[in-house]
């Protein structure tokens, strides 16, 4: 009998804390729903964020590979093929008529062709390109330092960030994708605007003809199919105000994790 | 001398002063669990919950494990995949470390609102229940943060206490019982009511808060393209960002094992009164005759 009792015990409380359990489960999975709830989780991010800042030497690079660590598929993510007339049209005269805008907070706005970005001085490295979903790939990117570009136009005082418009639309709501960095690490030695991938001229799949490549950050921030540049103050007034296609749609601005 | 055998209470009362009393063991009601032992125990509770389901939920978005510094999709240590059969249903096949296992319903396919569907785990594994990458990661750096400062919290507190030193760390005494305490556990002779932890309770605890604790924050930070940077041994250390998302998905199930077993420790060495000292603090302890009465372990 005292035997019964104690296995009644164990059963209600388990029982107990297994419905906690799933309370708790439930109960966040409703939470999700609400914005205010985003956001305060969205605190982790920031937290994140300047944490990773402070302890940051500024130019600490991401780990560079040899040649036979580069994957044998770079799998293309996102849009393979951007639809529009007008990159369509870019494409089929092999982005001789392309030319990258760089505009807003700067002292001269100027247009680059490929040929002139092909003209500055180039940088290439092999590192490993980390997806927001959880695997890895490994390439050879050479391209122009984003830097050098900036200061072709001459960054002007109280510009904050970099928004980089690109040409395609993203298919599950046919909005533009954009991503933007700010001056720290758009400055820094590994990140670049690249127009090789692997030794030969980007393919369509993965961003011709101009992608970034910001390495310290997760693969959403590398804008593919890069058609203008803006330097801004803030990106409050541009999509969804969130600093990127991405990040209008839930994910981080800062994707160092 | 002329010691007669005694065995009645009436002759034990009546043994001189200063012999030492053999008293047989009694319930005493002692302080086990100091409040911030209480407090991080509980605060872990709810970061595990909340660090499992949003972390399957972000496994679920590539739901493939690789050794190494990248993902070749051909070669995969284990992936949970969705195959449509001649019939146009979806099976879920588990394939790990080259084997094909069929786990429709659970991995790979199940059900979500009465149809197939594939994902890798189940939505009732998931948080959010949904497939939303976004809000998984949210919650999961959020409760990771959480789960970090506890953590750092209770070590300081734990090595600044002598909590670590008094009550976790295994005296020499305990080291000589290892194999006697191994040998009843096994033949399920579990000890109830202790003042202190056992030895395999101090290994278990010890474990969990200096090796696998540490080894999923740091296989978790390993993943960030940031702390890479700084810290490049992070991931190489691990041999590789994959390997150390392989392991990380390896100490969630050690996490989730040393759980299952602790829930069942509990169950089977009087789950109220261990839920009780968790909860209060407050433990009903047998107390062996001629126990030290100072040290309360916690």
């Amino acid at each position: 009998m005292n035997r019964d009792k104690g296995i009644d015990r164990r059963r209600f409380v388990f029982r107990g804390l297994g419905l906690a359990a799933a309370a708790l489960f439930t109960g966040c999975d409703r939470l999700s729903q609400a914005p205010w709830i985003s956001r305060a989780l969205g605190a982790g991010g920031g937290l994140t964020y300047r944490v990773q800042r402070a302890l940051t030497f500024r130019w600490a690079r991401a780990p560079e590979f040899p040649e036979s660590a580069r994957s044998a598929v770079f799998p293309a993510n996102g849009t393979s093929d951007p639809d529009t007339p007008h990159y369509r049209a870019l494409a089929a005269n092999g982005f001789a008529d392309w030319r990258l805008a760089v505009g807003g907070l700067v002292e001269r706005p100027v247009r680059l062709s490929l040929a002139e970005l092909r003209g500055l001085p180039a940088r290439t490295q092999i590192t490993r390109h980390d997806c927001v979903e959880g695997w890895s790939a490994i390439a050879k990117w050479t391209g122009v330092r984003l830097g050098t570009v900036l200061d072709l136009a001459g960054v002007r005082p109280g510009a904050r960030y970099v928004v980089l418009r690109c040409a395609d639309l993203m298919e599950e709501s046919d909005e533009p994708y954009y991503e933007s960095v700010d001056l720290e690490d758009a400055y820094h030695e590994q990140t670049i605007l690249a127009y090789e991938m692997n030794d030969r001229l980007l393919p369509v799949a993965n961003g011709a003809p101009l992608r970034l490549r910001v390495e310290r950050q997760l693969g959403y921030k590398m804008a593919k199919y890069v058609m203008a540049i803006d330097v801004v103050e803030s990106f409050r007034r541009i999509g969804g105000g969130h600093g990127g296609y991405w990040e209008d749609h839930g994910y981080e601005w800062y994707a160092g994790i | 001398m002329g010691t007669a055998e005694v065995d009645t209470a009436d002759d034990l009362s009546s043994v001189s002063p200063d012999a030492v009393p053999v008293e047989p063991p009694h319930p005493v009601v002692v302080y086990r669990h100091r409040l911030l032992t209480r407090l991080s125990h509980w605060i872990t509770v709810v970061c595990l919950v909340i660090l499992v389901g949003s972390g399957l939920q972000i496994f679920n978005a590539h739901p493939a494990l690789y050794w190494g510094d990248r993902s070749d999709r051909d070669r995969p240590l284990l992936a949970l995949t969705a195959r449509p059969t001649e019939s146009g249903d979806l099976r879920g096949v588990t394939e790990i470390l080259g084997h094909s296992v069929d786990t429709t319903g659970v991995l790979g396919v199940s059900t979500v609102d009465g149809e197939p569907v594939a994902r890798g785990f189940p939505a009732w594994a998931t948080l959010p229940s949904t497939q939303w990458l976004a809000m998984g990661r949210r919650w999961h750096i959020f409760f990771a943060w959480v789960f970090v400062l506890n953590g750092l919290v209770f070590a300081l507190w734990a090595v600044l206490s002598r909590h670590l030193t008094r009550d976790l760390v295994p005296s020499g005494r305990d080291v000589a019982r290892i194999r006697q305490s191994l040998w009843d556990h096994l033949r399920f002779r579990l000890p109830a009511g202790e003042r202190h932890y056992n030895v395999l309770q101090k290994i278990a605890y010890l474990s969990v808060i200096g090796g696998l604790g540490p080894l999923i924050v740091l296989t978790g930070l390993a993943m960030s393209p940031w702390a890479d940077a700084v810290v490049p041994i992070l991931p190489a250390g691990f041999g590789g960002r994959q390997s150390a998302r392989t392991v990380h998905f390896v100490a969630t199930f050690a996490f989730l094992g040393f759980t299952a077993m602790h829930l069942f420790m509990v169950a089977a060495t009087g789950v109220l009164n261990n839920v009780r000292a968790i909860v209060t603090g407050w433990s009903r302890v047998i107390e062996e005759g001629g126990g030290d009465e100072q040290g309360q372990g916690d």
